[in-house]
């Protein structure tokens, strides 16, 4: 190995600092070579080495009886009986999808679409947790645009549905999107496969696509804001190929059928170094690879390009001595070469070579386990104090609750996402049980008569306001939106999108939302499996707000007792589960009328939200509920009207007033104040008596507001007239809002 | 009946197809791989939907030189019935088995959602089951299915009424704003002139449940087990028994 000068200037190019550096050379006993360097660069990078989170992510709760698989391999898993676990994970792919937003956003789908059938499951279910700028700006709906299509081009591909998701706006994604894949899929419990490197002497193979030079130093990117050198960036954007993506999948599952695997890992971030180590480091392993076998896209690459590329649609595999002729038969079969590139050893490192010389020699735990760990320091953020007080009497008389109606169901935050889940496949493999925009996702389990119900959300503007308050309400209602489903919720994974952790303010966010996440999650008994930390979330210094989004996964004992949002029958009675109180802080409420973040977050009581949740699964599986929808942006007039716009049937309903708001806003506040743990549902007529004994037992708050009839939403308060809009006429309001930002631009064009 | 489902390596609804045939119908079937020179004596033939070979050159373009594509047309030659759905219609158009091609949609975007279509022809293996004129609720999930042929051969197509299925709407008017594609003159499917090879866009194998969304694909599928009847002596054919019709919601 010859010596290269490592400079101050290599080491800032490699994002490693001076403490880090002597570290390495610590670990080593010398000097690192280049190739060395940027090994450790891209798996002590933040997005690799989650070194500044891994503290704070301990805390959560990740076990529980039905865990099959916690965090630390490609994906989690939880016991959904008949032998099955569901495997599932969610992944960012922000900093790509803003650089290239159709191949950012393609490859996030590809890359969390492996993760998952590494484990031996069939992916079965997409979801994508998607925010953006204000769309009347041209570049956001540039990136929105390419984002959905990026979206749809790879998964409607592979064949993989994407049923659902949540898409939120704020003008300070403008320049830093949010791009969240949720991935969930299929495996029989006792044939989970791992990413492990072990048995001295066995085979490691290469799959898939050839290694270019795309993506070299993506992990690095991805660990670090964005500023005005952002187009040179764009060679760090891999592209992706679900053809390629749909071959692995089948020939790997094929593979795996056989006992012949020991081992299995994509390359994903940081590629052939990521999955070497990786592997080698959780079967106590070595691994030692030779880079001139591997497949090359282009000519002259070095063993640190080789190393460091993150060329897309790659599988290295672990195989059994004396197996791979029938593994290389089976990708043969897909037109795909498996190629022999090393061996598994006895001695703990990864080992590299080029044409049979060695060029990196590390200890695998030196870059995984023993990566460097911080506890960064954490402020209160100096916002805080003024951003909770709300005075809402200070912005004077509220508009007439028709003009807020209205405006909220233009609000793209809560306007129809037709536009967009039309340009995703959400049907392909039949099992979609609720279709996009229905409330949460839930598909059926074939050769079962189980049902999965999914659901992605965070309010980020509660959790900019209260990160503690706000993680736990985002938990809160994801568990909500899958036990409305009749879903019981049995896991969950999390995707932390924050700004720079060097930053005190942005770490003190960091440290009280996972907090948060974890309390909720212990009461509510939902473990968390796995999941991605996304940091550096930053354009020219202005962080994103706070968006630890969370994924829950909930059992459905009868598939076909899925629970929907829209109303099904003239005559059902409506029961609002749940209570009102003067809740405006962080509304959409004060976002689209005042256009102000601001107040506190709704209050939670875990309990009664654990209270409701069973009631909600209960009253599903007992057949009493015929359509439940979760109170969230927009309060109960906008649940409401959601609830009449699938099947166009009317509702007539009287509302209490909210007597500790102020005067003008006692009126107000029942319609569009956001109050947590709060469901409107509907029952048959004859069923109206059964459900509130049920909720008087469970303890949960109810009462019965109406009927549905008629074709118009009538919602009253104490008898005074608040909204009354014909159910088309608000429709077409909800249905058009987003559409119209894209269509009117085509017609210009 | 025997289903034969040929398998492309970018087939993606070939499981779905599959499952119709083998646990809602509950009928025999079999996965065909591309590069097999055998159909393995079926009595119809299925073209899934997916994306055959990527598809990034043509749809389907590739999928025409497969092996089994071969087999296919003598199959079809011999009047055995072969059905293209989505990207199988792509392929029978690019193998030549069906008339004209397919554009992207005019909308540049890919589309998936329930729409209504209607039959328009009865006398095919794909619609004997069905009445003129019926209405079905099913699925469109495509990008390139703009279905064009030059003036002659559209003319040919509507004279000897080839034309399938058109895109309608709800109450089963042929409007513009119920093309969801920009297909000429709303064409959803279409068949051969010995009208035993059908291709059509929408998806019937994902409305065979209720539980799903729809059960109205049914009327494709129930068509050529009568088509079955009708054709061979009935004591052959493995029957629909109840017990199938209850997988439905499984």
């Amino acid at each position: 190995m010859t010596p290269d000068p490592i400079t101050d200037s290599v080491l800032a190019r490699h994002g490693v600092t001076r403490d880090e550096y002597d570290r390495i050379v610590g670990m080593l006993g010398r000097e690192p070579n280049l190739t060395e360097l940027g090994i450790f660069s891209v798996m002590w990078s933040e997005h690799c080495s989650y070194k500044s989170s891994r503290v704070h992510l301990k805390t959560l709760p990740t076990t529980g009886p039905r865990v099959l698989q916690g965090p630390g391999e490609n994906a989690g898993a939880v016991d959904i009986g008949d032998g099955l676990a569901a495997v599932f994970k969610i992944e960012s792919h922000n900093h790509p999808s803003f650089i290239e937003p159709y191949q950012g956003a393609a490859t996030g789908v590809g890359g969390i679409i492996r993760d998952i059938f590494t484990m031996g499951a069939r992916p079965i279910a997409l979801l994508n947790s998607l925010r953006f700028g204000p769309l009347d700006e041209a570049l956001v709906r540039r990136t929105m645009s390419g984002v959905v299509s990026g979206i749809g081009g790879y998964g409607n591909s592979i064949g993989i549905p994407t049923v659902g998701g949540e898409i939120g706006f704020d003008r300070s994604y403008t320049g830093n999107p949010l791009v969240n894949v949720f991935c969930l899929g299929i495996a029989r419990a006792d044939e989970i496969i791992k990413g492990t490197a072990s048995g001295v002497g066995n085979a490691v193979y290469y799959v898939g696509a050839k290694t270019g030079r795309d993506g070299i130093h993506g992990a690095t990117m991805a660990s670090a804001e964005f500023d005005d050198t952002l187009n040179e960036k764009r060679p760090a954007v891999q592209v992706g190929d679900p053809f390629m993506e749909k071959l692995l999948l089948e020939a790997c599952l094929e593979v795996m059928k056989t006992d012949a695997l020991v081992g299995i890992q994509d390359m994903g971030a940081a590629g052939l170094t990521c999955s070497t180590c990786e592997m080698g480091s959780r079967g106590g392993a070595g691994v030692e690879i030779d880079v001139s076998r591997v497949p090359q896209r282009e000519t002259g690459m070095t063993p640190y390009e080789i190393m460091l590329s993150e060329s897309q649609e790659r599988m290295l595999l672990v195989v059994k001595k004396g197996r791979e002729a029938e593994v290389e038969q089976i990708f043969d079969k897909w037109d795909l070469h498996a190629v022999h590139i090393g061996e598994v050893t006895s001695d703990g490192r990864l080992r590299v070579k080029n044409h049979g010389e060695v060029v990196a020699d590390i200890p695998n735990r030196a870059l995984t386990d023993e990566a460097p760990m911080y506890r960064r320091p954490v402020s209160k953020p100096a916002y805080l104090e003024s951003a909770q007080q709300l005075d809402i009497a200070q912005f004077g008389p509220p508009p007439s609750p028709r003009d807020v109606f209205r405006r909220l169901l233009a609000s793209p935050g809560i306007a129809s996402k037709r536009w967009v889940y039309r340009q995703y496949d959400h049907m392909v493999r039949t099992n979609t049980l609720l279709l996009p925009g229905m409330g949460a996702a839930a598909v059926r389990v074939k050769g079962t008569s189980r049902g999965l119900a999914m659901s992605v959300d965070c309010n980020g503007r509660f959790v900019y306001l209260d990160p503690y308050l706000g993680a736990q309400l985002a938990v809160a209602e994801a568990s909500r939106n899958v036990a409305c489903a009749g879903g019981l919720p049995i896991g969950a994974t999390n995707c932390l999108n924050f700004g720079n952790p060097e930053k005190p303010e942005i770490m003190w966010q960091f440290g009280r939302a996972v907090e948060g996440m974890g309390a909720a999650c212990r009461a509510l008994d939902i473990p968390i499996t796995g999941g991605n930390v996304s940091l550096y979330n930053e354009t020219d210094g202005r962080g994103v707000l706070p968006t630890p989004v969370i994924g829950v996964v909930g059992l459905i004992e009868h598939a076909d007792r899925v629970v929907g949002r829209a109303f099904r029958s003239e005559g059902d009675v409506v029961v609002l589960l749940g209570e009102t109180r003067n809740e405006l802080g962080g509304s959409e409420f004060l976002h689209v009328v005042h256009d102000q973040i601001r107040g506190v977050p709704p209050q939670l009581d875990l309990a009664r939200e654990a209270a409701l949740q069973r009631l909600l699964v209960e009253g599903a599986r007992a057949g009493v509920i015929r359509s439940a929808h979760d109170c969230a942006e927009g309060g109960v007039a906008v649940t409401l009207a959601e609830c009449c716009f699938d099947t166009a049937l009317g509702i007539d309903v009287n509302l209490v007033a909210v007597t500790e708001a102020p005067a003008e806003y006692r009126d107000v506040a029942p319609l569009f104040s956001e109050s947590a743990s709060r469901v409107v549902v509907s029952v048959a007529p004859g069923q109206a008596a059964t459900l509130l004994s049920m909720a008087a037992a469970a303890g949960v708050p109810a009462k019965q507001i109406g009927q549905v009839r008629g074709h118009r939403i009538a919602i009253a308060v104490e008898g005074r007239p608040g909204i009354n809009e014909l159910v088309s006429d608000a429709e077409r309001i909800w249905a058009t809002a987003i559409e119209s930002w894209f269509e009117q631009r085509r017609a210009i064009a | 009946m025997k289903f034969a489902v040929v398998v492309f390596p970018g087939s993606n609804c070939d499981h779905d197809t599959y499952h119709v045939a083998k646990d809602v119908l509950g009928q025999e079937a079999d996965l065909i791989w591309h590069k097999d020179m055998r159909l393995g004596r079926p009595d119809v033939v299925i073209l899934p939907g997916g994306f055959a070979h990527g598809d990034y050159l043509r749809t389907g373009a590739i999928a025409r030189f497969s092996p089994i594509m071969q087999e296919v047309s003598k199959f079809a030659a011999a009047g055995g019935p072969v059905i293209g759905i989505c990207n199988g219609f792509q392929v029978l158009l690019e193998a030549g088995l069906l008339p004209g091609a397919m554009l992207r949609n005019r909308s540049l975007q890919f589309r998936c959602e329930f729409l209504h279509v209607k039959v328009e022809q009865t006398d095919t293996p794909f619609t004997l089951a069905s009445r003129a004129g019926q209405i079905l609720r099913l699925p469109i999930a495509h990008g390139d299915g703009n279905y064009y042929a030059e003036p002659d051969v559209l003319a040919r197509l509507e004279r000897n009424r080839q034309v399938i299925f058109r895109y309608v709407s709800a109450s089963g008017d042929v409007t513009d704003e119920a093309n969801p594609n920009g297909s000429l003159n709303n064409i959803a499917g279409i068949c051969n002139e010995a009208r035993n090879v059908v291709g059509l866009m929408p998806h019937p194998e994902r409305a065979c449940e209720l539980a799903i969304g729809s059960a109205d694909g049914m009327a494709v599928f129930e068509s050529i087990l009568k088509w079955g009847r009708e054709s061979f002596n009935e004591d052959t054919l493995t029957t629909m028994t109840a017990s199938s019709a209850t997988v439905l919601n499984k």
